[in-house]
């Protein structure tokens, strides 16, 4: 069974891959074309706008949420009270689906009944915040949204990494006489990398399938200020019926997502070989060294 | 006792030193900011539709009405059919019961063979599995749906649930490998000279000690496959739409005037399971993360 | 430099952990802080430290009073139970840190450094970080942070208790030449009694957040001030035997195992039947019954003792100690007027 799912798995990768070099469109076709496919692919404004807002999308929402995360955490871990009340606080967003994210956003956002009417409303009649319908900010919307829903997930994992260290190191570093913030910044810090990793995979996850939010919130508009890879395939695999493309983005998408994750992939394993070459280092027998 | 020789009284500075005072505005301000959209949506879906045209987002409504409630579950439209969002959360609970039972079932049993009986080539299967749980769905939307629909399971139910089964299974697998990582070998072995079988061992004692992780994989579980669109956009047909999907439709795609309370109100109505989900769970919650996060 | 406490009260969570506390630490001497866990003693070494709010008294350092300074005005260095070097710097940076934060000029940080490096003989390491270093050098590297900062008083809260036996004594024994070295004021917390009496100049010995008695580990062993110390240090325990002086008050007799003699049974002197002997390698301990009471002896090991055998025992009354049952205070008094009573 084990097998099963790993026939699933790397059989429909191979099999999407086989199409996207054929000229498929309804159905799949057993010809061969090459990578005209993704010629047309990389020739299609579309895409390349989809690209353009995911990599946009993929610099702020990550790096919002691992920084206003980061801040929460540490906040947090000051020893407030009500700490409890504070993550679930920060948390729930995290609980809600994309859609409804995307709906509740798109709502706020609305310019006529929204925030920018409520605004005017008290007073200040020159208040615009229509980013959700002008095509250079949309996206901005979008991200904001995003961060809403993820940071409290980055702060948990920051919180957890900041929990896992040593009590004795702070007070080691008050009587070094090392101020606070100093302390965050050149021993938490990189003491936490391991978590700012893991963060930053999930999310960089997230930023190549992001499409729910979108789909709820401005379905790709206004016109295609918003498209982005996911939704890009899902129109053309569903809508457009046109397969054969669908699948060439859905391989370099599959490309993309691999691209990222080797790098950590490689970071953790070269980590556990030299924790284990530490190890045996450290035997007490050398303790005469 | 206090000094009675020529001692010094303890100085007490205990002046709450204004960072700490910054600290907690801070926090404040962003409970404040992340409360924000749940406010808005729950007095939006309370509010008669004239006071919502008044266009003013914060205001506490004058005349509270849960008729948007109502409506939102019982008529609200999606496309043609105007059954309310009740329809859509009968089909979610359809969808997630077997989909987390299956999901959670086989991510355990997989995560105890792999854990104790070391088939050969695990450690390669287990980066494959670990990449399996990041892939992008859209690149195996396609031959799903040509495989279920050879099945003659596409736009069915037993489909869907397949489909969140067999994608639910990387990261399950893993979660269970990794807690099972914790479990002392020697039981195993201890198990094994009593004469236990693999299934045995797996009915008898593995899943009796999986109980901790088995909650959190159940709310992991819950929350990712109510919540998600895609799987049932695709695979679900027109009888089985779940919640998000439905109430994407109702919202996204009505004609005529735009009932933004009714919209409201089954947003929230659709996220009522999750949120309870979370707030009931709390620290298991926040386990589920960290334990499917913190993968190999 | 000298530290001098003063009617000392800590407070953890509302709950007194010390109270009334006086000690007075000599220029340049070992002091041992011994007792079981929860005594007070690492509240204590922190109090010191200003790693914890004094509800009443005072520190005084060197003479300054610094019971409201912060930990890095005090001169002090401590060495943790984790030891706490930052994981991401490698030892060099480990030690030049603070200096670095307190704005001291590069050359003195690296004459610092060097100076430190040579005296724990860490050149070697410099570049290392401490997930690549062994239990010994991190609590060398450990000591390092504490000297670059010129400190006047060490502090150490258990540094050994994490380490296997071996490296234990090894350990023990580098930290006693360094103070012999570097001729510092060091206070060090621990629960291991062998520690106390191999490294102290000094021991206080502490329980329920008092001091019970401070003295040379010679004094505390040989002239036990309560009870509760007598018992607490040596193994086996000293033992006690009820009965009362000549002048009619109860009292109890104290005597440790390597007093009492074990000699043929013929009659002169009390006798026992012993009923376990453990065989120590270089001697036996030998657990006798006499007159109800079950007492260790220490003996050679010459296999002569056996399960079941009587013996003489001879008690070395002059080391012996005498302690009031209720109080369990030393009473001074010569043990040759204490009498027991057979039960």
């Amino acid at each position: 069974m084990v097998a099963t799912v790993l026939w699933v798995y790397v059989g429909s990768v191979l099999w999407s891959m086989r199409i996207s070099v054929s000229s498929s469109r309804t159905l799949p076709l057993p010809d061969f074309v090459g990578l005209k496919q993704y010629a047309r692919l990389f020739d299609s404004e579309r895409w390349m706008i989809s690209l353009q807002n995911m990599a946009l999308f993929g610099v702020l929402f990550i790096l919002g949420c691992l920084a206003i995360g980061f801040l929460l955490a540490v906040s947090i871990d000051q020893r407030v009270r009500a700490e409890g009340l504070l993550r679930t606080i920060f948390l729930y967003p995290y609980a809600m689906s994309f859609v409804a994210t995307g709906l509740v956003w798109q709502w706020m956002l609305n310019p006529e009944l929204g925030l920018q009417a409520t605004v005017r409303g008290w007073g200040f009649p020159a208040f615009t915040f229509d980013w959700i319908v002008r095509q250079e900010t949309v996206m901005l919307a979008i991200v904001a949204a995003a961060v809403w829903q993820a940071c409290g997930l980055v702060m948990a994992l920051m919180l957890a990494g900041l929990r896992g260290i040593d009590e004795g190191l702070w007070m080691a570093a008050r009587i070094d006489g090392i101020p606070k913030w100093r302390v965050y910044a050149s021993i938490v810090l990189p003491m936490l990398g391991p978590s700012f990793g893991t963060a930053f995979v999930l999310l960089s996850v997230s930023v190549v399938k992001v499409f729910d939010i979108v789909v709820a919130m401005t379905q790709g508009g206004p016109g295609l200020a918003s498209e982005v890879p996911a939704k890009f395939i899902i129109d053309n695999l569903l809508v457009r019926a046109n397969i054969g493309l669908a699948s060439a983005a859905s391989t370099v998408l599959l490309l993309t997502v691999l691209a990222l994750l080797a790098p950590w992939f490689h970071a953790r394993a070269h980590a556990s070989r030299r924790a284990g070459r530490a190890a045996r280092a450290s035997d007490p027998s050398e303790a005469a060294a | 006792m206090t000094a009675t020789t020529a001692l010094p009284a303890p100085r007490r500075p205990r002046w709450p030193a204004p960072a700490r005072v910054g600290l907690y505005v801070f926090l404040a301000t962003a409970a404040f900011a992340f409360l924000l959209p749940l406010y808005v949506m729950v007095v939006t879906s309370i509010k008669p539709m004239d006071e919502i045209r008044l266009g003013n987002l914060f205001a506490w409504p004058v005349k509270v009405t849960l008729a948007p409630w109502a409506q939102a579950w019982t008529s609200a439209c999606t496309g043609l059919a105007c059954g309310g969002i009740r329809v859509g959360f009968m089909n979610s609970v359809a969808i997630v019961v077997p989909s987390t039972i299956l999901s959670i079932a086989l991510g355990a049993l997989n995560g105890y063979a792999l854990s104790f009986w070391r088939p050969r080539g695990a450690q390669a299967f287990f980066v494959v599995l670990l990449t399996g749980a990041f892939i992008p769905y859209q690149v195996m939307l396609f031959p799903l749906i040509r495989a279920l629909a050879a099945l003659g399971l596409f736009g069915t139910l037993p489909g869907v649930v397949l489909v969140h089964t067999l994608l639910g299974m990387p990261v399950m697998t893993l979660l269970f490998r990794n807690y099972y990582a914790g479990v002392p070998r020697e039981l195993f072995m201890a198990a094994r000279i009593d004469g236990g079988g693999f299934w045995r061992i797996f009915v008898q004692l593995m899943l009796p000690l999986s109980l901790p992780i088995v909650v959190v994989a159940v709310i992991m579980q819950v929350t990712a496959i109510w919540n998600d669109f895609l799987v049932g956009l695709v695979f679900a047909g027109h009888d089985w739409l779940p919640m998000t999907v439905q109430l994407n439709n109702i919202i996204n795609t009505t004609t005529g005037e735009r009932l933004y309370n009714v919209n409201m109100a089954a947003t929230l109505l659709t996220s009522l399971v999750p949120l309870a989900v979370y707030l009931v769970s709390g620290r298991w919650f926040v386990r589920g993360i960290a334990a499917g996060a913190v993968k190999g | 430099m000298n530290v001098s406490i003063r009617q000392l009260a800590v407070h953890m969570g509302g709950t007194p952990v010390l109270e009334n506390l006086d000690l007075d630490v000599v220029a340049g001497e070992f002091l041992v802080l011994l007792g079981p866990s929860g005594c007070g003693k690492s509240t204590l070494l922190h109090a010191i430290a200003g790693l914890v709010d004094v509800a009443a008294g005072a520190v005084h350092i060197g003479g300054r009073d610094v019971t409201w300074a912060d930990p890095k005005d005090r001169a002090i260095g401590m060495v943790f139970q984790s030891y706490a070097l930052y994981p991401t710097m490698n030892v060099e940076r480990n030690m030049s840190f603070g200096l670095r934060v307190a704005g001291t000029p590069k050359a003195e940080v690296a004459r610092r450094v060097a100076r430190a490096a040579r005296m724990l003989q860490l050149e070697p390491l410099l570049a290392r970080k401490p997930a690549q270093l062994s239990g010994g050098q991190r609590q060398r590297v450990a000591i390092g942070r504490a000297l670059v900062r010129e400190a006047q008083v060490f502090l150490f809260d258990e540094p050994l208790s994490n380490l296997d036996a071996k490296l234990r004594t090894e350990l023990r024994r580098e930290l006693k030449a360094l103070h012999r070295e570097l001729g510092a004021t060091m206070v060090y917390v621990t629960h291991d009694q062998v520690e106390a009496m191999t490294l102290a100049t000094r021991v206080a010995v502490m329980r329920g957040g008092r001091i019970q008695q401070v003295g040379t580990p010679g004094e505390v062993y040989a002239r036990p001030a309560n009870m509760f110390v007598a018992g607490f240090l040596g193994s086996p325990s000293m033992n006690f035997i009820e009965g009362e002086t000549s002048a009619g008050g109860a009292a109890v007799l104290g005597v440790r195992p390597e007093h009492l003699a074990l000699h043929p049974a013929d009659g002169a002197r009390s006798e026992g039947e012993i009923a376990l002997v453990e065989a120590m390698g270089a001697h036996e301990v030998v657990w006798l019954d006499m007159h109800g009471h079950r007492l260790a002896a220490i003996a050679p090991a010459t296999g002569a003792h056996r399960i079941g055998d009587r013996v003489g025992v001879q008690i070395a009354l002059d080391r012996a100690s005498v302690f009031d049952p209720v109080s369990q205070e030393r009473i001074e008094l010569h043990a040759g007027a204490f009498h027991h009573h057979p039960r």
